[in-house]
């Protein structure tokens, strides 16, 4: 898709959203938000940078390939797990290293384990959904040509 | 407003049904796609409606203060939604290799597909 | 003997004898307990397993598992080691003795275990172990479909065994079988007695062949012969009477019991007497003995009474000691002449001196003469046969006859094939390496020394008969124990055996002639069924019986999936959605019919959303355009989300939200390559509307009912209290939903994003051929 105004807004859009995304993800465990929306709403970003430009874009701009993205999101989840099992008493129980509670009040960072999960989430479903739209989209937008020599091809 | 919306889940799920029925690939996606929507309102229904404030808790505070919506089936609607997007869009892609290698997505045309008993 | 030169090949050969080693120090160490044991103490061990259900992985060394556990690991050490030579060259040895010593710790475990369930999985263990260890020639057909026999009869057994001890657990409330025999009345008049029994009993009859599953113990002789030696003669057949000696504290003293086991132990006893008579093949003979030994025991389980038990105790240890030898003796036969047909083999014993030495010792054994072992057994015989519960007439006429027929098959087995003209396959035979005569001498010469000091064998039989009959026995063995009727009764029988081995040859051809010819044969021909079978059983061919199960089973299979795997997508989901909807049908009926429920409070905005989700709804069902499609699904997605929100969902609606986004942008790039839908206008297709609409309806309709009897009963709020209450305090957070999401349910997201994932990843593969390469992207 050649259009300039969506090429040259999502220049703008794209990197506020996923800026936004991460807000989101951080913000998740108190206000609404978190990994799943924040995920779907960075996946939303590359989609959209997908059709301003192209594939190769987005997969440029990633750096990584979506899909080990995914795969490295579901590693620090289970890592979440195991750094609680390993602290506390069970897997995935939650850890708050920064944080005392002296009297019911709160000090410290509220940053542990549960937020290593949260940002686990978060990078499988950018990652899986990610991957899964743009090879979905490499293979729909190759000319129609291709698409006949694969097909005879396959038969 | 219980009723109308067992109701309206109700026509969804029929809707749903028949679509998935059809032997069209592409029916069946979107029957596919509307059906979890359909289970998705049911479980959010059966948590109990009400008109009450999201389940969030005031800073400061310890426990939600005043009536807050039931928080459970939203949780797990909330991961049902996403995993239905993953299952809908796996479907999707088998669909449409599947046009890709038969050249067609009625299923009474894809006769080499699997051995009839 | 090359292997032996090289240090690689001397490591390998020393690690050979690893297993045998290991399995006589595990020997050494149960014999640890004999003077515990011996004591009247019971040695537990015991871990928790489930301890809600009351399961626990418990083990016991009391007599019975005692005598077992030395026999498994003492005659598993001196096979093990024969093994490692009779194998010595061949390139899968490390594969038969790791799964000997696989056999050997399920056998230990099953007879060592004291938790029903812990039992039940070694019993699986020696099932499966044996299937491998039959099939361990796994390239020849036959060997194949003979361990597959073996797994099914004795696996279907393992299945009514579980079954069996499930209801006695149920029945007495415990699983440990050392206390099941308090419960023997709980159990004898509870009424599940009946079930337990048959169900154990089917278990253990399979596993210890008795008529009618004994067939497959004789087909199982297609294993090797060591194999044969330590499975199918001293140990896993055993495990079947072992289990009912086990239980026989709880479930014995019924008529029922003594009749079953006295009845189909004298009747395997005796036909499977005559079936090795039958044998030309001297290891499938054996066998058939094997057959009758198990018989004999469990004639003996039946018969009841003290002298029974002790004959029980006896016999099961001499019948070890002399069937594992001459297994192995026969596999040394095998090996050095070449072949194991009686009708091959004779006048062997000058160039084998030492193999016939320990046949003869082990022979004399089972022949039962003194001052052997096997005479002491053979006296306890007729003396428990002449004092049991069982009638006296029957259970002593059949071990007479069976006896004297084992005297036959000792002597065929001792003696033909080492006396007379010289007749073997090979042209030098010699005697074998010592790892493979040290076995089956050692187990000969125990069978002697038992005999001559039966004082020792006490040490052993006393506490084994005491676990047996469930209390204290008084127990004495004698060689001589004085001129008496059981004497007489051996007299007899040496006359009877000596006529029928000095028979032997010609009644075995007898008996091939009532084979071939016979009313059964001539009734089979008139069927125009077989032609003459050279290799069909004697006297009643049991196995038929399985071939029939097998193809009514097979059959029956076949026909069920053709019926539900008719391999047409529309059919299998008509069925599974008729159903789901006959099904919540059902279920609202049994509870009281179709419910009703407030109208509640129904605001404008929200009647307007409900309507706008109806119409798109519908909307999909008529249209065929697809661009139509598209946006009514982005409409009924939109107005899901702003349920959602008007409800108090906020995450759950802006998640809804994103999804809808990406569905559709996600739908519109694949519907780009995707053809028009057409609507067939044939009145197949009519119908098949037709008949898919009421199949939507009816699930619709079921749907609503389901929910509106959700909405009907009380909701069970106490998850939700809980979350509300701990989410700030215990997991720092305050929106709930989310701290759910990471925190208490963090396991269930696990599982999901996983599946995402998966998802993602599949969908990636199923493109993958198409997808450009990152570099081929940068360039």
């Amino acid at each position: 898709m050649n259009s300039l105004i969506l090429s040259a807004a999502t220049r703008f859009l794209a990197p506020l959203m996923l800026a936004y995304s991460l807000f989101i993800l951080l913000r998740g465990h108190n206000e609404p938000g978190g990994g799943f929306i924040g995920g779907l709403v960075a996946a939303t970003a590359f989609a959209l940078y997908a059709k301003a430009e192209d594939t190769g874009a987005v997969r440029r701009a990633m750096r990584i390939a979506p899909e080990l993205l995914s795969m490295l999101g579901l590693g620090a989840a289970v890592m979440a797990g195991v750094w609680g099992w390993w602290e506390g008493d069970a897997f995935l129980e939650s850890v708050w290293p920064f944080l005392v509670v002296e009297d019911g009040k709160k000090e410290g960072l509220p940053v542990g384990s549960a937020l290593l999960f949260d940002v686990g989430v978060y990078m499988v479903v950018v990652g899986a959904v990610t991957a899964l739209f743009l090879a979905l989209e490499d293979d729909a937008s190759r000319s129609p040509d291709d698409e006949d020599a694969d097909q005879s091809g396959e038969r | 407003m219980e009723l109308i919306m067992a109701a309206l889940i109700g026509l969804m799920a029929a809707v749903s049904v028949y679509l998935m029925l059809a032997g069209n690939m592409l029916r069946f996606i979107v029957g596919l796609s509307l059906l979890s929507n359909a289970v998705n309102l049911a479980i959010f229904e059966a948590g109990r409606l009400s008109f009450a404030a999201p389940p969030f808790i005031a800073e400061g505070e310890k426990a939600p203060t005043g009536d807050v919506a039931n928080a459970l089936p939203q949780a797990l609607i909330l991961t049902a939604i996403v995993i239905g997007f993953g299952l809908l869009a796996f479907t999707l892609v088998l669909v449409y290799r599947l046009y890709g290698a038969f050249g067609t997505v009625e299923i009474d045309e894809i006769e080499n597909a699997e051995p009839r008993g | 003997m090359a292997e032996a030169e090289s240090p690689a090949g001397r490591a390998a050969g020393v690690r050979r004898l690893v297993p045998a080693l290991l399995s006589a120090l595990a020997a050494w160490w149960f014999f640890g307990f004999v003077p515990a044991v011996h004591g009247g103490e019971t040695v537990f061990f015991v871990w928790d397993w489930a301890p809600q259900l009351g399961v626990s992985f418990a083990f016991a060394i009391d007599g019975l598992g005692l005598v077992f556990a030395l026999l498994v690991t003492g005659i598993g050490a001196l096979v093990l080691l024969y093994a490692a030579e009779y194998f010595r060259t061949h390139p899968q040895r490390d594969r038969l003795l790791v799964l000997l010593v696989l056999f050997e710790l399920s056998m230990l475990g099953l007879v060592l275990a004291d938790d029903a369930l812990t039992l039940f999985l070694f019993w699986e263990g020696t099932t499966v172990t044996s299937f491998l260890l039959i099939g361990f020639d796994h390239e020849k057909a036959e060997a194949r479909a003979k361990a597959v026999q073996a797994l099914i009869v004795t696996g279907l057994g393992g299945v009514a065994l579980l079954a069996g001890l499930l209801l006695a657990g149920q029945q007495t409330g415990t699983y440990r079988l050392s206390e099941l025999g308090d419960y023997a009345l709980t159990l004898r008049n509870g009424g599940m007695y009946q079930g337990v029994f048959w169900l154990v009993i089917l278990g253990c009859f399979t596993k210890s062949a008795q008529i009618p599953f004994h067939y497959w113990l004789p087909n199982a002789m297609a294993a090797p012969t060591p194999v044969s030696a330590y499975l199918h003669s001293a140990t896993m057949v055993k495990a079947g009477v072992y289990l009912l000696a086990r239980l026989s504290p709880a479930l014995s003293g019924t008529d029922l019991w003594m009749w079953t086991l006295t009845l189909t132990g004298a009747a395997t006893m005796v036909l499977s007497s005559i079936w090795a008579m039958r044998q030309s093949d001297l290891k499938l003979g054996l066998a058939y003995t094997t057959v009758m030994g198990l018989g004999a025991l469990t004639m003996m389980l039946g018969a009841g009474g003290e002298g029974a038990i002790l004959a029980f105790c006896v016999f099961l240890i001499v019948h070890a000691l002399y069937k594992a030898s001459l297994f192995l003796v026969i596999g040394i036969l095998d090996k050095k002449a070449g072949t194991r047909e009686a009708d091959g083999l004779s006048g062997l014993g000058r160039d084998m001196p030492l193999t016939w030495l320990v046949a003869l010792l082990a022979g004399a054994s089972m022949a039962g003469l003194p001052p052997f072992f096997g005479f002491i057994g053979k006296e306890a015989i007729y003396e428990g046969a002449l004092h049991g519960d069982a009638p006296a007439a029957l259970v002593a006429v059949a071990a007479l006859l069976a006896n004297a027929m084992m005297i036959a098959i000792a002597g065929a087995v001792a003696l033909t094939p080492f006396t007379g003209e010289f007749k073997a396959k090979k042209a030098a035979p010699t005697d074998a390496h010592l790892f493979m005569w040290a076995g089956p001498a050692a187990l000969a010469l125990l069978g002697l020394g038992f005999g001559l000091a039966p004082g020792a064998a006490e040490l052993l039989v006393a506490p084994m008969a005491a676990s047996v009959a469930g209390e204290a026995m008084d127990v004495h063995l004698h060689l001589f124990g004085g001129v008496n009727l059981p004497l007489a009764l051996s007299v007899v029988t040496f006359a009877l055996g000596y006529v029928l081995w000095r028979r032997l040859p010609r009644t075995r051809e007898s008996l091939a002639l009532l084979e071939a010819g016979g009313a059964r044969q001539g009734f089979r021909l008139l069927r125009g069924d077989r032609a003459l079978r050279p290799d069909a059983r004697p006297l009643g061919d049991f196995e038929r019986s399985y071939d029939v199960f097998l193809r009514v089973l097979t059959g029956l299979s076949r026909e069920t999936t053709a019926l539900l795997q008719s391999g047409y997508l529309p059919r299998y989901l008509r069925v599974t959605m008729a159903t789901m909807a006959g099904m919540t049908a059902a279920g609202l009926w049994v509870g009281g019919g179709w419910p009703s429920i407030e109208m509640g409070e129904a605001p404008g905005l929200m009647l307007l959303v409900v309507a706008l989700i109806a119409v798109a709804s519908l909307t999909l069902l008529m249209t065929a355009r697809r661009l139509l499609l598209i946006t009514s699904l982005g409409v009924v997605g939109a107005g899901v989300a702003l349920i959602f929100a008007l409800y108090g969902a906020i995450d759950v609606a802006i998640t809804q939200l994103m999804v809808e986004t990406l569905v559709v942008v996600i739908i519109a790039v694949a519907l780009l390559k995707l053809p028009r839908i057409a609507l067939a206008r044939t009145a197949a297709a009519q119908r098949a509307r037709l008949w898919n609409g009421a199949i939507g309806a009816a699930v619709g309709v079921a749907v609503t009912g389901a929910l509106m009897a959700v909405m009907d009963g009380e909701i069970d709020r106490s998850l939700t209290d809980y979350f509300e209450k701990a989410s700030a305090t215990i997991a720092f957070g305050r929106n709930i939903v989310n701290v759910i999401l990471v925190d208490f349910r963090a396991l269930d997201t696990m599982g999901e994003i996983a599946v995402v994932a998966i998802a993602g990843l599949s969908a990636l593969a199923l493109l993958a051929a198409r997808v450009r390469p990152m570099k081929d992207a940068e360039k």
